[in-house]
């Protein structure tokens, strides 16, 4: 038993984590740090330098531009960008549209898809959800029917994450409501954002950011050479991205930074003359998230460990990853708050700007708000516990 | 990076699976139990023929020379078999012996102890000590060429089976670790069992005497020995924990598959699947830190960070420990309660590990200031 990474990976860490140093915009690690809003331009910025790398994309096989990795190196390379706070690659066109392409397109569509997502030219997002088909997602009712060479699509999707910076979007549709079976009804559709009928709302979250939307389908006219699969497939293609190899739900990298972050901020609190870090009320709730995130690094390696000797993909892995990953992210950032007092009150400055200071310490109280959503998006922590139930236990 | 066994301590771990699931089956525990010695002196036998006393032994006095790595899959079958004789003392003892004895002092006992004809116990915890290893108020005086004991251990595990005794004991240097004939004129034990049903005694000296030889190491250099000897025997619990834990998650998933309320197995409503799903995430998780414990306690040279990790360790195992034997209970219902269920075995075990080397409050004290 080693718990050490090799020579070899310990060299790519270095690697990495060098050119991460070198080449992350300082604005943008700024703006990271300080929990800031990141524009359009911001994200795809960060896209572009790491594709220009070649590293943007690196689940995607060699001749689509991903460098060639293995399961530890891309793991790695996530860690390390999470961990020096660059900002998110958006993962709707990198690591969901292109890997469904990869694995069920045409060659046509993936020529003409492929490179804009891999060079940040054309931005991506994704309508499953609909406000009657939360975690109930074969309930979708939005439909799609066939006209000659077109699908016309009329229904409504919600939670579409940056659909207000998207120029396409693929969408479940139900293709055929008479089907017994409701998901063998449901349909993989490919759609340009600047089609007539199609109109997106924004939905504000309490934090004040506007994330997610109501994207809005009347009679949009879509040609058949979107679908993605056949007809009455798209349950499988969905799935299939569900079980796809994310090695990085955990979200470890970040998570450190953030403990990192909380220790040092925390220790610099002063309360009757003591450092918060030794209350140690305070103290203990800290070291019980640090050891929850070493465990959680160990038990990723070790899946990841499991998935190079077996060669076999996570499976319902990934769901406890993401249900222990988001707890201790939800629970760094409740601490965060504790620890900033009552300096976590003020939320924007009406006049002037905060100082730097004040500025980060208002951030906090929107990020604990904000971060309450990851138990709930990408398959609610309640339905990753039904996956494992079923998967794992055959209950 | 490897989290897998080699393949001897995979072949070792699979034999003792083996030996538990054939000769030490919860009946067969039960009578061990129910017996005047409380521990199997064939069992014992058996152990030591499979080179489980050896292992942890150095390879100069008839041991194999591994480490807590070596030991993980032992630990983790023997806990799941919730096995009574006195392992962990002897293990714990003889590890005192080989830190700190000389060549004369390991060749009396340790060989011994690897053919499976001596156990040891290791006599440590006092009455107002809690957890506090520096703690010690048994006095050992020097008088003539020897020493004389006079106090009083609690809660020596193994003790009452015990051919010898490793006691701490405070010398005008220090703390200091001498070898005691259990039979010893002047020792005096109140033998009982555990909640776990491990046979253990509160254990006094009176004037005990001891030969020069007796003592181990240097008089008054014993507490780094006995932190070392105590974080690599919390390594151990933590394997040993993880082995208990999954067998009361195996035993749970099984009831709740099976036993049938309103019509269908009770394992069908989701109320009980996600707390079933959440025990065996905590299970995963404690697993994790019990491999770091194991890896550090054999490879971590300085004592500070290894103290950090295995109390790392400690703290999310006692955690999951108890978060798992309590709803392990819970969803058997009142079956879990009865003293016919093995889970309701496990439940004490894992609750006796939840506090065995310190519970998770102590070693959040120690986890913090090692920092």
């Amino acid at each position: 038993m080693d718990l050490n990474y090799s020579t070899e990976e310990l060299a790519f860490r270095d690697e990495v984590r060098g050119w991460l140093n070198a080449n992350l915009p300082a604005d943008l690690r700024d703006k990271m740090s300080e929990h800031a809003h990141l524009s359009k331009d911001d994200l795809l910025r960060w896209h572009r330098i790491l594709a220009k790398k070649g590293w943007v994309a690196p689940a995607w096989p060699e001749e689509w531009g991903g460098p060639g990795w293995n399961v530890v190196q891309r793991f790695l390379f996530e860690e390390e960008c999470g961990y020096a706070g660059a900002p998110p690659l958006v993962p709707f066109g990198l690591a969901m549209c292109a890997p469904v392409l990869l694995r069920f397109g045409t060659e046509a569509q993936k020529k003409k898809f492929l490179p804009g997502i891999y060079h940040g030219e054309v931005f991506w997002c994704q309508g499953y959800s609909e406000p009657g088909s939360g975690s109930d997602l074969a309930s979708l009712k939005t439909r799609a029917v066939r006209e000659g060479d077109h699908y016309v699509v009329n229904g409504q999707k919600i939670w579409t994450t940056l659909a207000h910076y998207a120029d396409w979007i693929f969408c479940l549709v139900r293709t055929d409501s008479t089907s017994a079976v409701r998901q063998e009804g449901i349909s993989f559709l490919l759609i340009d954002m600047k089609t007539p009928g199609i109109t997106v709302r924004p939905l504000i979250l309490m934090d004040g950011s506007h994330e997610v939307n109501e994207v809005f389908f009347e009679n949009v006219k879509v040609p058949a050479e979107n679908l993605v699969f056949e007809e009455g497939k798209g349950w499988t293609v969905a799935k299939y991205l569900l079980g796809f190899e994310r090695l990085n739900t955990g979200r470890v990298g970040v998570s450190k930074r953030e403990l990192v972050k909380l220790k040092s901020f925390a220790a610099k609190q002063m309360r009757n003359g003591r450092s918060l870090m030794d209350d140690v009320r305070f103290r203990d709730k800290v070291s019980r998230v640090e050891v929850e995130l070493m465990a959680l690094e160990l038990t990723n390696l070790r899946f990841l460990d499991e998935m190079r000797r077996t060669g076999q993909p996570p499976g319902a892995d990934v769901s406890m990853l993401k249900i222990k990953g988001t707890e201790i992210q939800q629970a760094l950032t409740e601490l965060m708050v504790q620890a900033v007092g009552p300096m976590a009150q003020p939320f924007k400055a009406m006049q002037g700007a905060f100082d730097a200071e004040a500025a980060f310490t208002a951030s906090l109280m929107p990020r604990y708000c904000s971060t309450r959503k990851t138990t709930i998006y990408a398959g609610s922590n309640e339905i990753q516990r039904n996956i494992i139930s079923k998967m794992t236990l055959g209950l | 990076m490897d989290f897998e066994y080699n393949e001897e301590q995979q072949l070792l771990a699979d034999s003792v699976k083996r030996f538990i699931e054939k000769d030490y089956s919860f009946e067969a525990r039960k009578k061990i139990v129910a017996s005047d010695a409380g521990a199997s002196e064939a069992v014992w036998s058996t152990l030591a023929e499979m080179g489980l006393l050896a292992l942890p032994l150095p390879t100069a006095h008839g041991g194999f020379g591994g480490g807590a790595v070596d030991l993980m899959g032992v630990m983790d079958a023997l806990g799941a078999g919730l096995l009574v004789e006195p392992y962990l003392p002897t293990v714990m003892a003889a590890r005192a012996v080989m830190l700190a004895g000389n060549a004369a002092q390991q060749a009396a006992l340790l060989p011994a102890v690897a053919e499976g004809k001596k156990k040891l116990a290791f006599a440590q915890t006092e009455a107002h000590a809690r957890y506090d290893l520096d703690q010690v108020q048994l006095q050992a005086e020097s008088s003539g060429a020897g020493w004389t004991l006079n106090g009083e251990k609690r809660v020596v595990i193994g003790a009452p089976l015990a051919d010898q005794l490793i006691v701490s004991a405070r010398t005008a240097q220090g703390i200091s670790l001498f070898i005691v004939d259990a039979n010893a004129a002047g020792v005096h034990m109140q033998t009982y069992r555990t909640v776990d049903e491990l046979r253990a005694a509160d254990v006094q000296f009176k004037g005990v005497k001891l030969p020069a030889d007796a003592l181990l190491g240097q008089s008054g250099a014993a507490l780094p020995i006995i932190e070392a000897v105590v974080d690599f025997a919390t390594a151990l619990i933590c394997a040993e924990a993880i082995g208990a834990m999954r067998s009361a998650n195996d035993a749970t998933l099984e009831y709740i598959k099976t036993r049938k309320q309103f019509g269908q197995p009770i394992g069908a409503f989701q109320a009980l699947q996600h707390r079933m799903v959440d025990m065996v995430i905590s299970w995963e998780q404690a697993r994790s830190m019990a491999c770091l414990a194991c890896v550090k306690v054999d490879t971590e040279t300085n004592p500070n960070e290894r103290q950090r990790l295995v109390s790392a360790a400690k703290i999310r195992i006692a955690d999951a420990a108890r978060h798992v034997s309590q709803e392990s209970i819970q969803l058997h219902g009142g079956m879990g309660m009865t003293e016919e269920m093995k889970v309701s075995h496990t439940f004490r075990r894992l609750s006796m590990i939840v506090q065995q080397f310190g519970d998770a409050d102590f070693h959040l004290e120690r986890f913090a200031s090692a920092a």
